[in-house]
C-alpha cells in the first residue's frame, strides 16, 4: 500500500519540479534566492516571477513565485519522500530484520529514478562536492561519534585504529595496485587508467560503511570486542578515506609523481590526522565549558552541541585537515561533560536530533544512489567492474586475516576465526563511498566508469552481503554477549574488576592501558571536571547507573499514570479551589472520589495482572527481574516524587519550610530532584500522588459500605468504619498504621483545604495498597522484602526507626481520637518494619523534640 | 639478579609452570618481581605491598592484598583462613587466577575457568568464609569501591549496596514470601547474578613474556 503512496508522492514531486523549471523558463533573469547569480539589476528583489503580471500598477491578487522557494521546497519534498519510505518500511517491521534498510532505500530510489527516467527528467543536482562535505557528511559522522560506546572503545583503541588506519591503507593500496595490473591487459580496453587514478578509485571503495552491519550486530548482540572494532573501523576509516581521497585527487592531476611527493604525502597524513584530533579536543572542551553556563537558558542548550561540533568540522575543513576526525573527537570529548551539565530534557533532545540528522543524511544519500543508478549514463566495462568486486572482496578478507594475526598477540582476548569472518564479511560499502565517487571532479579520466563500478560494488555488497550477514553470523554462532541488560551489580563488578586488574598489574609491575586510564581519571577528576562541570561532584559510574535507573522508572511511572489520570482533577487544583471558596464543595468532592476509584480500579487491575504474570511460572519472561525491581523502585520514586512536589508547592507558598532530607539514599546535593527535572511541575506530580492515594479504596474490604457518602460528616465516619473493618480484616501486618494514617492524612487535606506537605500521613500513603494487600496477594511484595534489609541493617538506625515509628503511631492515634471520637484503638502492634527510605529521617531520628518541631512547622503550614 | 636466580630455580619453575599454567618466561618475570617486592626474601608480607606506590591509590587495595593472603586462593585443598606470609608458589597461584583463557576452548573448559574466576571474586567478597556474602559484606565492598570518589558519603554507598542487594534477591529468589529473609548471596546466586558479566573475558591480565612493558592492548 505504501508503495502506491510513494508513486503518488513521486508524481507530485515531479509535477512540482516541472512547475519549477517552467517557472524559470518563463523568466530568464538568473538568481534565485538560494543561488545568487551575478549582480543583475533585478526590478523585483525577491527573484524571478513565475507569471509576469501584465499590469504592474495593480496590486496582484494572486502571485506564484516558485523560483524563490525552489531549492528548499524540493529539498523538503525529498526529505519527506525519504521519510515516508522509512515509515513504510516499518509498517511491516519484519522486513527490516531480514533486509537492511539501506537496501530498501536503494530500491525506492531505483523506482523513483525509473519514473524520472521514463519522463526524461534530470535528477536534481543536489549532491555536489560542497553540499556533500559541508552538509551531508557531518551529521552522519557526528552521530557515530556521539553514540560511540566510550568504555569499550578506549579499551580497544589500539585495535580499532589498527584496523581503521592500516586496514584502509592496505585495502586502498592493494586494490589500487591490482586494478592497475589488470588495466595493463589489452583485451579489457581500460589501458588509459593510470596508477594514480586506480589508487584514487581504490581509496574510494575501501571505505566500509558498517551501518547495516552494526544494526545486525546490535540485534544479535555480538561480543563487545567485535562490535566496537566494526563500529570504530567504520568511523575512522572514513577519516582515512577522505584524507586519501583528497590526496589522490590532488596526485591524480600531477603529471609526474616523484618519490619526495610520496614522503610528503605520508607526512601530510599524520598532520591531517593529528590536526583533526587537536581541533576536536579544542572545540570539545570549549563546548563542555560553555554548557556549564547554560542552566538558565535551557531552551538553547542542545544548540551548543551542534554548533561546536560543526564549528570544529568547518575549521578543520578550513585548514584542510581531517574534519571527520575533528568532529568525532569533539563529540566524544564534549559528550560526557555536557550531558552532566545539561538538563535531562536537553539531553534527550540532543540525542534525538543527532540521530535524526544522521538519518536524514544517510537516507538521502542512499535514496539518491538509487535515483542516480537509473538516471545517469553508465560506462559499463565488465572486466573492470568484476575485477573491482573481486579485489575488494579478496583484499578485505586478506587484510583482516593478516592484520588480525599481527594484532592478536597484543590483545588480551584474541579474535578467533569466527570473529575474523564477521569482520571481513561486514565490509559493506555504503553512503560515503557513493558520495565520494559522485563528487569526483570532472577532469578525472573515465569518471563515469568509476561511478558505475562504485555503484556496482555498493549494490552488490549492500544487497548480497547485507542480506546474508545475519543468517551467516547466526549460523556460525559468533561469540555473543548480552550488554543490554544493565544491572547495578554488573556495574559494581565492572568497576571492581577494573580496579582489581589495575591493582594486580601494579603488583606484577606491568602496566597497560589501565595505567593510562588511571592517570587520565585522576587528571579528569582534579582538573577537567572542576573546570567543565557546573555542579561538580565526583560521580562514579555506579552512582550514575543507579540514578539512571531511578530516573527511568520515574519517567515510566509518569508516562503510565498520566494517561489514566487526565480526567481526574489534580490535588493542586483541588486545593486551590477549596482555598478560593471557604465552603467545601461536597458534591464535587464525591464525584472526584468516584473518578479516583475508577482510575484506581484500572490501575490496580494492571498491577494485579502484572503480578500474576510474574508469579506464574510459565509466564516467566526475560525481563521479569528487571520489572520486579522496577515495581519496587516505583515505590521509592513515588515517595520521593511526591514528597518533592509537595515540598515545592509549600516552599512556593510559604517560603519557610526547610527542605527536609527525605530521600531514599541519595544525598541532598544529588537527590532525585536535581537529578530529574522530570516534567515535574507540582501539577504533574501531584497527579501521581492522586493516583496513589486512591488506590487503597479499591482494596477488597469486608465492609461493604466503602463508598464515602456525599456528606462530609458521614463520609468521615464512613471512612473510620472502613478503616476499622480493615483493621479487623488484616490483623497482624503493618497495614493498620499506614492505611489509617493515609485516611486521616487525606481527610485532613480535604477538610482543611490546605496541603499538608511533609506530613507523614501523606508520606506513607502509597504503602497502603501494598501492605493491606499483603496477606492476601501472592505476588512479589515490594514492601516486606525491602524491610528485610532494614532489619538486616540493624544497629542503632533500626532502633531509631522503630522508636520513631512508635511515635508516629502514637501521634496518629491522637489524631484519630481527635477526629473520630471513640475509635477502638488497634492493639499496640510491634512496630512494623516499613518500607521507609533509609536516611529519610536519620538526621532527626529518635529525637522527640525534633519530631515536635517538625510537627510545628507542619502546623504552621496549615494556616 | 634475574640471571642469578633463574638457573637454580629451573626445575622448581617447571613444576610451578605445570601447576599454574604460566610459561617459564612469565614465571621468570614474576619471580623477579616477587624478589623485588619482598626485598630479596623468600616470603612476602602484607607490609611489602605497601611499598608499591601505584597500588596506594587503588580504592580496593586492602581487598586485593587480602586476596593474596587468603588460603582459599592457593589452589590447595586445605581449608580457609589467612596466612601471615606467602611464598613464591602461593604468589603464583593467586596470580594464576588472572591468566587469560586460550582462544580455542571447549564450552565446558570455558565454564570451568569461569567458575574458578568467579570463585576468586566471591572469596574476595566473602571475608568471613561462611559461604555467603551478607549485606554487610557487600556494603563494605561498595563502600570501598566508592571510597576514592570523594564527596560520596557512606550513605550513598549504602543505598547503592541496598539496591544492589535487592536486585540480587529478586534475581536469585524470584518471588519471596513477605516473611522470608534473604540472608546473603551464595555462590550459586553469585553465579546467576553475574551470568551476563563474562568474567572469563574480563578478569584477565596479559602476563608478559618479555620484560618490556608495552602499551598496546
Amino acid at each position: 500500500m505504501w508503495r502506491r503512496w510513494e508513486l503518488v508522492f513521486g508524481a507530485l514531486l515531479l509535477a512540482s519540479y516541472w512547475g519549477g523549471t517552467r517557472g524559470q523558463d518563463a523568466d530568464p533573469s538568473p538568481g534565485t534566492a538560494a543561488t545568487p547569480g551575478p549582480p543583475v539589476p533585478v526590478p523585483q528583489p525577491d527573484g524571478p516571477q513565475a507569471f509576469p503580471e501584465p499590469e504592474k500598477a495593480n496590486l496582484p491578487m494572486f502571485t506564484m513565485d516558485y523560483g524563490r522557494i525552489q531549492i528548499p521546497f524540493e529539498f523538503t519534498l525529498w526529505v519527506l519522500l525519504a521519510s515516508f519510505a522509512k515509515i513504510g518500511f516499518h509498517v511491516y517491521h519484519k522486513i527490516t530484520i531480514w533486509i537492511p534498510e539501506s537496501c530498501l532505500l536503494i530500491v525506492i530510489g531505483l523506482v523513483v529514478g525509473g519514473i524520472m527516467h521514463a519522463v526524461k527528467e534530470e535528477p536534481p543536482a543536489v549532491l555536489d562536492s560542497n553540499v556533500f562535505f559541508l552538509y551531508m557528511l557531518p551529521p552522519i559522522v557526528l552521530e557515530n561519534g556521539y553514540f560511540m560506546p566510550a568504555r569499550p572503545f578506549f579499551e580497544n583503541t589500539g585495535t580499532v585504529l589498527w584496523y581503521a588506519v592500516v586496514g584502509t591503507l592496505w585495502n586502498s593500496v592493494g586494490i589500487g595496485l591490482s586494478l592497475y595490473a589488470v588495466c595493463q591487459i589489452e583485451v579489457f580496453g581500460v589501458q588509459d587508467i593510470n596508477l594514480q587514478e586506480n589508487l584514487l578509485f581504490a581509496s574510494i571503495i575501501s571505505a566500509v560503511d558498517p551501518v547495516a552491519v552494526i544494526s545486525v550486530f546490535e540485534d544479535i548482540s555480538v561480543n563487545e570486542q567485535l562490535f566496537i572494532v566494526v563500529f570504530g573501523e567504520g568511523l575512522f576509516n572514513d577519516a582515512v578515506t577522505v584524507v586519501l581521497y583528497n590526496m589522490f585527487t590532488f596526485v591524480a592531476d600531477m603529471p609526474v609523481v616523484e618519490s619526495s611527493d610520496v614522503f610528503l604525502a605520508m607526512a601530510r597524513f599524520f598532520v591531517v590526522g593529528l590536526g583533526g584530533l587537536l581541533f576536536g579536543l579544542l572545540f570539545g572542551v570549549a563546548g563542555a565549558f560553555t554548557s556549564r553556563f547554560t542552566n538558565n537558558v535551557r531552551s538553547i542548550e542542545p544548540l551548543f552541541v551542534f554548533m561546536y561540533t560543526y564549528l570544529a568540522y568547518l575549521v578543520a575543513e578550513l585548514f584542510a585537515i581531517s574534519s571527520i576526525m575533528a568532529i568525532v573527537v569533539c563529540a566524544i570529548t564534549m559528550k560526557s561533560y555536557l550531558e552532566e551539565n545539561v538538563s535531562q530534557g536537553s539531553c534527550t533532545t540532543i540525542r534525538h536530533v543527532v540521530k535524526m540528522l544522521a538519518c536524514i543524511s544517510e537516507t538521502l544519500i542512499f535514496f539518491f544512489l538509487g535515483v542516480v543508478t537509473v538516471t545517469t549514463d553508465h560506462e559499463w566495462n565488465w572486466a573492470y567492474v568484476l575485477f573491482t568486486l573481486l579485489f575488494a572482496f579478496v583484499w578485505r578478507g586478506l587484510g583482516v586475516l593478516v592484520l588480525t594475526q599481527i594484532i592478536n598477540p597484543f590483545r588480551t582476548i584474541p579474535f578467533n576465526f569466527k570473529d575474523q569472518f564477521g569482520l571481513a564479511y561486514g565490509g559493506l560499502r555504503g553512503a560515503i563511498c557513493f558520495a565520494l565517487v559522485f563528487t569526483l571532479p570532472d577532469n578525472i579520466n573515465r569518471r563515469s566508469l568509476f561511478v558505475t563500478a562504485s555503484i556496482a560494488i555498493i549494490i552488490f555488497t549492500v544487497f548480497i552481503q547485507g542480506i546474508s550477514i545475519r543468517p551467516l553470523v547466526e549460523y556460525i554462532n559468533i561469540r555473543r554477549t548480552n550488554n543490554k541488560h544493565q544491572t547495578i551489580n554488573e556495574e559494581i563488578h565492572t568497576r571492581l574488576m577494573e580496579h582489581t586488574i589495575s591493582g594486580l598489574q601494579d603488583l606484577c609491575g606491568q602496566w597497560s592501558h589501565y595505567y593510562w586510564k588511571d592517570k587520565f581519571m585522576k587528571f579528569n577528576e582534579h582538573v577537567l571536571r572542576r573546570i567543565l562541570i557546573r555542579d561538580n561532584r565526583a560521580e562514579s559510574s555506579i552512582v550514575a547507573l543507579y540514578k539512571k535507573l531511578e530516573l527511568q522508572n520515574a519517567i515510566e511511572l509518569l508516562d503510565t499514570s498520566l494517561g489514566d489520570l487526565s480526567a481526574a482533577p489534580s490535588l493542586v487544583s483541588l486545593t486551590d479551589e477549596k482555598k478560593a471558596s471557604s465552603r467545601p464543595k461536597k458534591t464535587f468532592l464525591m464525584g472526584d472520589v468516584r473518578k479516583m476509584r475508577d482510575n484506581l480500579s484500572k490501575n490496580l487491575y494492571k498491577i494485579n495482572q502484572r503480578t500474576t504474570a510474574w508469579t506464574n511460572k510459565d509466564g516467566l519472561h526475560e525481563n521479569r527481574q528487571a520489572r520486579e525491581i522496577l515495581i519496587r523502585r516505583h515505590h521509592t520514586i513515588r515517595r520521593s516524587v511526591r514528597m518533592g512536589s509537595f515540598r515545592d508547592q509549600v516552599r512556593h507558598r510559604f517560603n519557610s519550610i526547610p527542605k527536609s532530607q527525605r530521600y531514599y539514599s541519595l544525598q541532598p546535593g544529588m537527590n532525585l530532584e536535581s537529578a530529574l527535572p522530570l516534567r515535574r511541575t507540582s501539577h504533574d506530580s501531584s497527579r501521581i500522588a492522586f493516583l496513589i492515594i486512591p488506590s487503597f479504596f479499591y482494596v477488597p474490604n469486608p465492609n461493604p459500605r466503602q463508598t464515602p457518602k456525599p456528606s462530609d460528616e458521614k463520609a468521615r465516619s464512613d471512612i473510620v468504619e472502613m478503616k476499622e473493618g480493615r483493621l479487623r480484616a488484616v490483623q497482624p501486618p503493618p497495614s493498620p498504621r499506614s492505611s489509617s494514617r493515609s485516611f486521616t492524612g487525606r481527610l485532613g487535606t480535604v477538610k482543611e483545604a490546605t496541603p499538608r506537605p511533609p506530613s507523614p500521613g501523606l508520606d506513607v500513603i502509597h504503602e497502603s495498597p501494598v501492605s493491606s494487600r499483603g496477606p492476601r496477594a501472592k505476588g512479589p511484595l515490594p514492601t516486606p522484602r525491602r524491610s528485610l534489609f532494614h532489619r538486616v541493617q540493624g544497629g542503632e538506625e533500626g532502633d531509631k526507626q522503630q522508636q520513631e515509628e512508635k511515635e508516629e503511631e502514637e501521634e496518629l492515634s491522637v489524631e484519630l481520637q481527635g477526629e473520630a471520637g471513640d475509635v477502638p484503638q488497634p492493639p499496640p502492634l510491634p512496630p512494623p518494619p516499613g518500607w521507609v527510605p533509609e536516611n529519610q529521617q536519620s538526621h532527626r531520628a529518635g529525637d522527640p523534640l525534633l519530631r515536635h518541631s517538625s510537627q510545628g512547622s507542619r502546623g504552621s503550614s496549615r494556616f | 639478579m634475574g640471571a642469578l636466580h633463574s638457573l637454580p630455580d629451573d626445575p622448581q619453575h617447571a613444576d610451578l609452570a605445570e601447576k599454574t599454567g604460566f610459561s617459564l618466561e612469565q614465571i621468570g618475570i614474576l619471580r623477579k618481581r616477587f624478589k623485588q617486592l619482598s626485598a630479596n626474601e623468600e616470603t612476602l608480607r602484607r607490609e611489602d605491598f605497601n611499598t608499591i606506590p601505584d597500588l596506594a591509590c587503588n580504592p580496593i587495595r586492602s581487598q586485593i592484598i587480602e586476596a593474596f593472603f587468603d588460603r582459599r586462593n592457593f589452589r590447595q585443598s586445605d581449608g580457609a583462613g589467612t596466612v601471615r606470609e606467602i611464598g613464591f608458589g602461593e604468589f603464583l597461584a593467586v596470580m594464576s587466577h588472572f591468566r587469560p583463557p586460550s582462544i580455542h576452548l571447549k564450552e565446558e573448559q570455558r565454564e570451568a575457568i569461569r567458575m574458578e574466576k568467579l570463585r576468586f571474586l566471591f572469596n574476595m567478597h566473602d571475608t568471613d568464609n561462611d559461604g555467603t556474602i551478607t549485606l554487610e559484606e557487600y556494603r563494605h565492598v561498595v563502600e570501598e569501591l566508592l571510597s576514592r570518589s570523594g564527596a560520596l558519603g557512606k550513605e550513598t554507598a549504602k543505598g547503592i549496596a541496598d539496591a544492589a542487594m535487592l536486585e540480587v534477591a529478586s534475581i536469585s529468589m524470584g518471588h519471596m514470601e513477605p516473611d522470608e529473609f534473604y540472608e546473603g548471596i551464595t555462590f550459586e546466586h553469585f553465579n546467576k547474578l553475574l551470568k551476563e558479566f563474562e568474567i572469563e573475558s574480563r578478569m584477565n591480565i596479559r602476563f608478559m613474556n618479555m620484560d618490556t612493558p608495552t602499551l598496546c592492548k
